[in-house]
């Protein structure tokens, strides 16, 4: 191919898309599904349930530290899957491209999403490119479905969480959302902040073994940590009370927040979960979370309670409380 | 975290509890005069750590939220101008003006930026010499020295397409204005730190020497409240007033004189209108002859009339004389994602801060 730069014939179906598709996405992406480029992808059928979910993809920058858009796609619909407790098999990839973007980013692209989809042990199975004049989006937007097989016996489900249940965080808060705010606003922070975007399959498989009982399972991802908490609180009518100096935060994040005024509680994450379970599964819980690279900072924060149902308490550093309520007003757009 | 965990200490915070419970003999309330102290004195859950007998009230310190009607209507008014760009911090998107706001305008197309730094503003008027820059100049003293800087880079660069719509406040003209107003009883005041860095102490002795009241200029961590506080609870104790220093480790009696040499080589002190408060004397800054040429209010540019929604408590809660409890508006209609007053924008308005921790 010889163009730098997407052209509106890249998008039109003719020449161009096909040498888009077997140039760029083949190589990294084939499999035995997505070869016959067939207008459907041709699934055999299995026992059990189904999970299938979508997700679309606008963050800006389109490449931040620690991942890109790539990444983040694929990364977001597995762990919307594994979430409930499904393992991931099956993504489709659509793309919205500017007329103009370069072709040598989209490869960048295209070989991140490859990296992780191997990581993650899924493949893409179907896909779309679209081309819209230059204006009409910004570079690059994805929008990813995701199919996977919902383990037998398991139900993660957000109304499951019952009073004495303890509640687990997989690591470091707001990684993701700082990482990407401070790269777009070219903040010139001297850290090493880096999204915490990754696919969380794996650990939720190990933690799945080790403790089939966990009630439900949330990734916090726009938001934050409080406005999910809130979410199962309402959802489970209980109450949840979360002890501050146990969230664990890097050193990093807490000090940008605390210039910009911002809360990590509320910040979102990419790859961090969090795990409510009965009372005496936690700390086996723990450890398995601990032996996992993903999981490694893991802490248990707090507990679900009776009182204060559908309300998130949080035990300030310095012995009061306060209400954590969900976000509003939204802190910063286009994240994720 | 260095120099913030030593604040956030929970034995010390418990210490400090038991010498103010030791100390405080009958029922006081105080004033916090700034947003920033509100925000932190929810999210640590200090009021419900005090005795009950130390209310602590919030005062008028949210810079967006004194801002009046008019000014926001004005900038409303100069972005619709098609050759005009509004550049302005963050928390000016949302509030809500007459009949619109500038985050409204932004979506129809209008050219407004958010920015970190007034520098910034000159910045965009270097590069678009053929547009009318405006830059929102909000903020009381913490703010005003870099918008004096600005205005002197561009004067220094005999850049003439920057303008600024000064709606610039001082501190301690508002805090007479509300101990003569004498609608609500405050036996102390918690006084803002980062202001009292560029001014320092000497504007507030009027607190203890005219009006009897003592006051602490305080820092932002929870350790310093609650010491800002018992060193309050002492002074009433003990029938003392005077204008006091917790927050040593960054003000200074005599404030920053470089800081004030700037703002007062640009800008003399004038009356200006706050929400809520009204016109009050001293208040504000007008240009100086020499930079009258920045000055927005030169343009010539129609604005509607300032309209307000009668229920809005926004005043009253400025003054401390009403708790956002009592607005019928708040968390019915008025609501973070639909503000009707300022005070439910900005995230050091007392409104918003009520909605977010209460």
């Amino acid at each position: 191919m010889s163009e730098e730069k997407i052209l509106l014939a890249h998008g039109s179906g003719g020449k161009l898309s096909h040498d888009l598709i077997k140039q760029i996405f083949l190589p990294q992406l084939a499999n035995p599904i997505l070869e016959p480029l067939d207008d459907s992808a041709e699934i055999m059928n299995r026992e059990g349930h189904l999970a299938f979910t979508t997700d679309s993809y606008v963050v800006n920058p389109i490449f931040f530290p620690g991942g890109d858009i790539g990444k983040l796609a694929v990364c977001g619909t597995v762990n919307d899957l594994s979430m409930i407790g499904a393992t991931p098999s099956y993504l489709s990839l659509s793309l919205i491209v500017e007329e103009g973007f370069s072709i040598d980013l989209l490869k960048q692209i295209i070989s991140s999403i490859h990296e992780v989809a191997e990581q993650a042990g899924v493949n893409i199975v179907t896909g779309d490119t679209k081309v819209v004049e230059h204006g009409a989006a910004d570079q690059l937007f994805i929008n990813t479905a995701g199919i996977g097989w919902i383990r037998s016996g398991v139900n993660l489900s957000g109304v499951n969480a019952k009073p004495g249940d303890k509640i687990l965080l997989s690591g470091h808060l707001g990684d993701h959302e700082m990482a990407v705010l401070s790269q777009r606003e070219g903040f010139k922070f001297q850290s090493e902040l880096k999204s915490d975007c990754a696919p969380l399959n794996d650990l939720v498989r190990k933690m799945l073994d080790a403790c089939p009982s966990i009630r439900c399972m949330r990734d916090p991802t726009r938001g934050g940590l409080a406005t999910t908490l809130n979410e199962i609180a309402s959802m489970s009518n209980v109450g949840i009370v979360i002890e501050e100096e146990k969230v664990p935060v890097r050193e990093s994040v807490r000090g940008i927040s605390e210039l910009l005024g911002l809360d990590p509680l509320y910040l979102a994450n990419e790859g961090k979960l969090i795990a409510i379970c009965p009372p005496n599964e936690e700390e086996h819980l723990l450890d398995v979370m601990r032996d996992h690279p993903l999981g490694r900072d893991a802490e248990i924060i707090g507990k679900v309670t009776e009182e204060n149902r559908k309300k998130v308490i949080l035990h300030t550093l310095i012995g009061g409380h306060r209400i954590l309520d969900m976000l509003t007003g939204g802190q910063y757009p286009r994240i994720c | 975290m260095k120099f913030v965990d030593e604040f956030r200490d929970k034995e010390i915070a418990e210490g400090l509890i038991q010498r103010i419970r030791k100390t405080s003999t009958h029922p006081i309330q105080l004033m916090e005069v700034c947003g920033t102290h509100t925000v932190s004195i929810f999210r640590y859950g200090i009021r419900g750590i005090l005795p009950e007998q130390i209310q602590l009230i919030s005062g008028p310190g949210c810079p967006v939220c004194v801002t009046p009607n008019g000014d926001i209507d004005l900038a409303i008014a100069l972005s619709r101008q098609k050759d005009v760009i509004i550049t302005t911090f963050g928390d000016m998107m949302r509030v809500p003006g007459s009949t619109s706001s500038l985050q409204k305008e932004k979506a129809d197309g209008r050219d407004i930026r958010i920015i970190y730094s007034s520098l910034e503003a000159l910045k965009i008027a270097k590069e678009h010499l053929e547009k009318k820059v405006v830059f929102l100049a909000i903020g009381f003293e913490t703010t005003s020295p870099t918008i004096a800087v600005a205005i002197l880079r561009a004067k220094e660069e005999g850049l003439h397409n920057l303008f600024f719509l000064n709606s610039q406040k001082r501190v301690p003209p508002a805090l007479i204005a509300l101990l003569q107003s004498k609608q609500v009883r405050i036996d102390g005041f918690i006084l803002p730190g980062h202001v009292s860095t560029i001014i320092g102490t000497a504007p507030y002795q009027f607190i203890a020497k005219e009006f009897g009241r003592p006051a602490v200029v305080t820092g932002f961590e929870p350790l310093d409240i609650l010491q800002g506080i018992w060193m309050l609870v002492k002074q009433i104790e003990e029938n003392r007033a005077t204008v006091e220093i917790q927050y040593r480790r960054v003000v200074h009696e005599e404030g920053n004189p470089i800081a004030l040499s700037k703002i007062y080589e640009v800008f003399e002190k004038d009356e200006s209108r706050w929400r809520g408060l009204g016109l009050i004397p001293d208040s504000g800054y007008r240009f100086k002859e020499s930079y009258k040429e920045m000055d927005v209010r030169n343009l010539e540019v129609e604005v509607e009339p300032p309209k307000e929604h009668p229920e809005c408590l926004c005043g009253e809660v400025l003054q401390g004389i009403k708790s956002p409890l009592e607005c019928r508006l708040f968390k019915k209609i008025c609501h973070p994602e639909n503000p009707i007053g300022p005070c439910m924008v900005s995230i050091e308005g007392t409104c918003f801060t009520y909605f977010k921790f209460q």
